[in-house]
């Protein structure tokens, strides 16, 4: 049951999309997702779509994986498009009944909204598909290195993130035989009403916290045994490199974001 | 006046030859070390007025019951601890002097019980490169010492793989691999079978002898398996903090009512040996261990 | 009748999933009542899944499991009372207490049970003297006990239930030789009390020739051997190819025999050593 929970979505492959640098592709889906939002008429959004589109093919995800990521966000989806449809007003009304009516306006704007928040999504799934957490997380402190200069703690912000990475399989584990040990003790999760059955989750989490408590302190003793002090003085084994590939999926990318954002300030 | 400093250190270098020997071949001493929890009088005293010297390149296991002190000793050797009175030496540095801190935990590595909580990365190869990447060794440096690293340990193919998907008995060596990467002279193993199934303690077992034979490391193995301390060179045995024997395995091992005394097993070999020799009045070896010798011990017997 | 008996067990993890992988075949065995069985076989060989189907944990993909002749996944919602009369202790089981005391532990179990107040002490005062836990113990946080301590509270946690069958996975694991023999002897005391059914895993030889009755050797998912203690060990080369290692004592009594000394090769514990030494050695004082 616990083991569903697939973390940061990632989708192992050998694609050019997955050896891009982690800080480049940050950078660009951040900058994908500001031009979506610069973007006023929908038919320039025709461009992102295929561009999202083709790169998913590069990258090798199978589409299902972008419905499963798109599915919790279903609800907003209908809701913002139905309240973009029924209630923006507009010159010429296409449609009307009762109070409901269909401007133009409304359609295009939910048309637009719509593709929007897919592009967003699709967009910001495919960094986390195609970058595995570990590298995620480099490339994030990496990028914020220059904040550390201010006092920022961004090593420390990156270890704390990479050591729960490195533990969340293991505590889950660890969940499915505490639950596993009191299941044989008799207790009863599955039935009874909200509040006995969040009692009977006090015999799972006491446990999984001394635990959790007891690895946190002996894995603090191993690191400083292996001469950790911090960020200070620091090397890292895994240098990240700038490749050509680098450089022209920057260059696509900021062309077409560029274009788009240039046409919706001309228009 | 700095001629006259080194005067004095040529003086005493030489008025006490002793002292710069012992340096050089005792990896390890400790001087009448003692250790207790609080810095008050009557606090339980774990560690008592032990004096220890272990030296470069031997085999060491420390057996002892739970709560025997051992792991006390073993947390001294790597500045976790630090004594409450008398002193510890690792290659010649005060272990109580901050200077030495840094340099002493590079030079004496340690290993601990629980394989899951002493692993970092959620990479094998990332998790050997933590220690290199904490002493600033440059990133080329890294990667040759981390390739070094897992070959030794046989686990160079698991390079890529996630620790918690590995076996115990690999998850230990991938730990033993991300101590080596420090290039340390000395591996501190704290009850590294404990939470192992027989096919785990075999693999590590053999991996730090490997190491111990063929790269001249020094290892101290914590324990309270009688039979890995039988494959050691040297036994010292431990009871309520204080060093109760220290010998050869067959020396230790041969004091069978002291062993027992201590709350530790002998191994089933030499017991029968002692039974027949206490027991039966008969004319035997005391110090069989191996199958082999107690078999052909007895056999004499029937001859 | 039998205590436990598995009918053609099969269990097969992560169904339709790329980790799909049978972790028991076929496996059929039958347990009679007030045996104290050692469970051997090494990591993966299928122990550990056979263990957790006799109190219904894991469900079979095919095959029955039945309990004093019963299928216990008869009536799957009566699955809770089947967790009762088998209780299962798991590795590392003082990882799973919780309480404030030690007490309250103990009466985890039995409350669940839904016995009387008079009833679940009485049945947490006798667990507590079955594994020696005093009662001056009984109102700490079992949190502030030693090791030993911890683990025997837990085992109680379980016999306090009363199961008919009682099953120990590793149940020594990472003690010291003092912490093992104490629970060993402590649990080889119950059994004699309860007379009922009890299953030691263990990766120790030694212990379950010194402690069991019979033993079950689980190999690559297939049930290899259940019989009494002896016959299954007199197969040393076939445990010995499976990387069990056979007590020493039994290895020196094999070159002893090899040697044509007149002793058995079928010795395993440190008693029977000494008995068929003894009389070997009055044997060789008659001859010469």
């Amino acid at each position: 049951m616990l083991n569903d929970i697939t973390l940061g979505q990632y989708f192992p492959g050998n694609s050019p999309l997955h050896k891009m640098d982690p800080r480049i592709k940050i950078l660009l889906t951040v900058l994908f997702v500001v031009s979506l939002f610069l973007v006023s008429d929908p038919l320039f959004l025709i461009a992102p779509v295929i561009f999202i589109g083709i790169l998913y093919l590069i990258a090798r995800i199978p589409v299902r994986f972008l419905l499963k990521s798109l599915k919790p966000l279903i609800p907003i989806l209908i809701f913002t498009t139905v309240l973009n449809l029924f209630f923006l007003p507009g010159d010429v009304t296409l449609f009307s009944f009762w109070v409901i009516q269909i401007s133009d306006k409304g359609l295009l704007n939910a048309i637009l909204v719509l593709i929007r928040i897919v592009c967003l999504i699709a967009g910001s799934s495919l960094l986390t598909y195609t970058t595995s957490p570990i590298a995620l997380t480099d490339g994030i402190e990496r990028l914020l290195s220059p904040l550390g200069k201010l006092k920022f703690p961004v090593h420390d912000l990156a270890m704390m993130m990479s050591i729960a990475l490195r533990f969340i399989p293991t505590l889950i584990e660890e969940t499915e035989k505490i639950m596993s040990a009191q299941k044989a003790r008799g207790a009863d999760m599955e039935t009874g009403s909200l509040v006995q059955r969040a009692k009977a989750l006090v015999p799972i989490l006491i446990p999984l916290l001394v635990s959790a408590f007891r690895r946190a302190e002996e894995l603090a003793l191993a690191m400083e045994c292996r001469c950790y002090r911090g960020g200070e003085g620091r090397t890292r084994m895994k240098q990240l490199k700038l490749h050509l590939r680098d450089l022209w999926g920057s260059l696509i990318t900021v062309i077409l974001c560029g274009g788009m954002i240039a046409l919706g300030f001309l228009l | 006046m700095h001629e006259s400093i080194l005067c004095v250190i040529l003086y005493i270098s030489m008025a006490c030859p002793g002292e710069r020997i012992l340096a050089l071949t005792e990896y390890i001493h400790a001087v009448n070390l003692s250790f207790s929890y609080q810095n008050e009088p009557e606090a339980p005293q774990v560690l008592k007025d032990v004096s220890l010297s272990v030296e470069k390149g031997s085999f060491v296991a420390v057996l002892g019951h739970n709560g025997s002190g051992k792991s006390t000793l073993a947390k001294h050797m790597n500045v976790i601890l630090l004594p409450s009175g008398g002193s510890l030496f690792v290659n010649g540095m005060d272990t109580s002097l901050e200077e030495h801190l840094w340099e002493i935990r590079q030079q004496v590595g340690m290993v601990f019980q629980n394989p899951d909580n002493q692993l970092v990365a959620t990479v094998v190869e990332e998790d050997v490169a933590f220690a290199p990447e904490n002493m600033g060794v440059p990133p080329e440096e890294i990667r040759r010492r981390v390739e070094e690293a897992l070959r030794t340990v046989g686990m160079w193919d698991f390079r890529d793989h996630a620790p918690h998907r590995l076996s115990g008995g690999q998850k230990q060596r991938i730990a033993i691999a991300g101590v080596l990467a420090m290039h340390p002279d000395c591996i501190v193993l704290d009850e590294p079978t404990a939470m192992l199934d027989p096919r785990g303690r075999r693999e590590v077992l053999e991996t730090i002898h490997r190491l111990n034979r063929e790269s001249g490391m020094t290892v101290i193995l914590i324990t309270h398996y009688m039979d890995e301390a039988a494959q050691a060179d040297r036994v010292v045995v431990m009871d309520s903090g204080t060093v109760i024997a220290d010998g050869t395995p067959k020396e230790v091992f041969s004091q069978v009512e002291l062993i027992r005394s201590a709350g530790l097993d002998v191994p089933q070999t030499t017991d029968l040996v002692h039974w027949l020799r206490t027991e039966k009045g008969l004319d035997l070896p005391a110090d069989c261990l191996t199958v082999e010798e107690a078999a052909d011990a007895v056999a004499k017997l029937f001859s | 009748m039998y205590a436990i008996e598995a009918q053609n067990l099969t269990y097969t993890y992560g169904i339709k999933t790329p980790f799909e992988k049978t972790a028991i075949r076929d496996v059929s065995v039958q347990i009679p009542a007030g045996e104290f069985v050692g469970v051997i076989g090494h990591t993966g060989s299928g122990k550990s899944t056979l263990i957790q189907h006799i109190n219904g944990l894991l469900r079979p993909t095919s095959g029955k499991l039945l309990l004093n002749g019963k299928d216990i996944w008869e009536n799957p919602k009566e699955i809770r009372k089947v967790r009762f009369s088998a209780g299962l202790v798991f590795q590392y089981p003082e990882h799973q207490l919780f309480e404030t005391t030690v007490y309250k532990d103990i009466a985890f179990g039995p409350t669940n049970m839904g016995l009387s107040e008079e009833e679940v002490r009485l049945r947490v005062e006798e667990a507590a003297e079955f594994t020696g836990i005093s009662s001056a113990l009984m109102d700490q946080s079992p949190f502030e006990l030693s090791g030993g301590q911890k683990r025997r509270v837990a085992i109680a946690g379980v016999i306090a239930m009363r199961p008919e069958v009682l099953i120990l996975d590793e149940p020594t694991a990472g003690l010291d030789p003092r912490g093992r023999d104490k629970i060993l002897d402590r649990l080889r005391r119950y059994h004699q009390a309860q007379k009922n059914t009890v299953l030691l895993v263990s990766h120790s030889m030694e212990d379950v020739a010194e402690y069991c009755t019979s033993a079950l050797v689980m190999n690559r998912g297939t049930l290899f051997a259940y019989d009494t203690v002896e016959n299954v060990f007199c197969r040393t080369e076939e445990l010995e190819q499976m990387g069990l290692a056979i007590p020493a004592i039994t290895q020196v009594f094999h070159r002893l025999a090899a040697a044509g000394i007149p002793v058995s090769r079928n010795v395993f514990t440190m008693d029977a050593a000494k008995q068929a030494l003894s009389a070997a050695l009055e044997g060789r004082g008659r001859n010469a």
